[in-house]
């Protein structure tokens, strides 16, 4: 196994490249996402998206945020050579809604929110009210692994050079 | 960030290591083993320990109410006295007037203001209390997985060092590298393949 502080430096952009891929997918190829979550009746890009261009030499972090923000600038960034490093999603399924963002380094989550849920009132109800609440991080979870379990596989197959790649790249360029 | 909170942050691992039957027992001595005690009153500036979700300025460990379901929930305390730099300032400095005064000296060498800083630091310490930190723990034992509801990378290194040394078991955090190394279900050539990946270019 790889060391830690190796693996973490050397294959963070794998975070970034998801985050990018995800967005091209929200926006192009919906029934990829049905396909990882048949429960999924919609997954949006949410009121936050950070791109990051390393290919600069000073770096360059822009960040868009609101609820009615413009994507397009996002969508310069991209064609200038930066990343989604931080997306912020809602995730909507039967008559639930979710929203958290992701983070391309780390894949952690943050701002989680689920769908509402009453805080116990008793002792004897916080086991329930814990397991209940653990289901809902658990979706997330899920459709994280997921979807991402669902991107290496494309990214280590000869598919990624050969059809994704071109797919995002024309999809940039037509936007 | 508790778990029941309206928003929160979730940082996973991948849980490496088995314990001994029977497990609700050894995870009961890795928590008692590592609890939590007050420093209030005392000289410790810090304090890192299991406490309990349900009450964690009270924690128990002696019955199995840890246990929800098939998941572990817990909680990491992390106590921390906060002395202000100018605090510390003033009271140094009123510490090494009286020192120089009983020398009858205008100065003190290095070894005597390391000394005095450091009293400083433990007078302040006695007196002033500590400010608990708690991040919650869900640990699904048998599926390998703990989720740590905080992303702060301080709080993280600080599981990470107690869990192993309470459970005799190692963290995998799930950055991209593991993630796809350890969950994703790749096979033998697809993790060769990932091995030598490098980043891609969308736009030329």
């Amino acid at each position: 196994m790889l060391d830690v502080a190796v693996a973490y430096n050397r294959y963070k952009f794998l975070g970034d490249e998801f985050l990018t891929w995800l967005w091209f997918i929200i926006e192009q190829d919906q029934h990829i996402l049905k396909k990882v979550d048949a429960e999924l009746i919609s997954l949006e890009v949410g009121n936050r998206i950070v791109l990051e261009n390393h290919k600069k030499e000073s770096g360059e972090r822009i960040t868009i945020k609101g609820d009615s923000a413009s994507l397009e600038e996002a969508i310069l960034a991209l064609k200038k050579g930066a990343m989604v490093s931080e997306l912020n999603l809602t995730y909507t399924s039967g008559d639930l809604k979710w929203q958290f963002t992701l983070k391309g380094e780390s894949l952690n989550i943050s701002s989680l929110k689920t769908p509402h849920i009453g805080l116990p009132q008793t002792n004897e109800d916080i086991e329930d009210v814990v397991l209940e609440k653990t289901y809902l991080y658990e979706r997330i979870v899920r459709l994280l692994e997921n979807l991402y379990a669902y991107f290496i596989k494309e990214r280590v197959s000869n598919n990624w050079q050969n059809k994704v790649v071109p797919r995002i790249h024309k999809w940039l360029t037509s936007t | 960030m508790g778990l029941l909170s309206s928003s929160v942050s979730i940082t996973r691992y991948k849980v490496h290591g088995k314990l001994n039957s029977p497990i609700v027992d050894r995870v009961v001595e890795g928590l008692k083993k590592n609890k939590i005690s007050d420093i209030d009153g005392k000289a410790d500036e810090m304090m890192v320990g299991w406490t309990s979700f349900d009450n964690p300025f009270q924690p128990r460990f002696d019955d199995s109410s840890f246990v929800y379901g098939t998941y572990f929930v817990f909680s990491l305390r992390i106590d921390k006295k906060n002395i202000s730099l100018k605090i510390l300032q003033k009271h140094t400095s009123m510490e090494s007037a009286k020192r120089m005064a009983e020398n009858g000296r205008n100065y003190l060498t290095k070894t005597e203001k390391k000394l005095v800083k450091d009293h400083v630091m433990n007078v302040l310490s006695l007196k002033i209390p500590a400010t608990p930190n708690i991040y919650d723990v869900i640990w699904a034992y048998e599926d390998q997985f703990l989720w740590f509801f905080t992303n702060l990378k301080t709080a993280n290194e600080e599981l990470e060092t107690l869990f192993s040394k309470s459970f005799q078991l190692s963290l995998i955090r799930l950055f991209p590298y593991f993630a796809a190394d350890m969950s994703s279900g790749l096979t033998h050539s697809e993790r060769d393949g990932l091995n030598r990946i490098s980043p891609t270019r969308f736009v030329t």
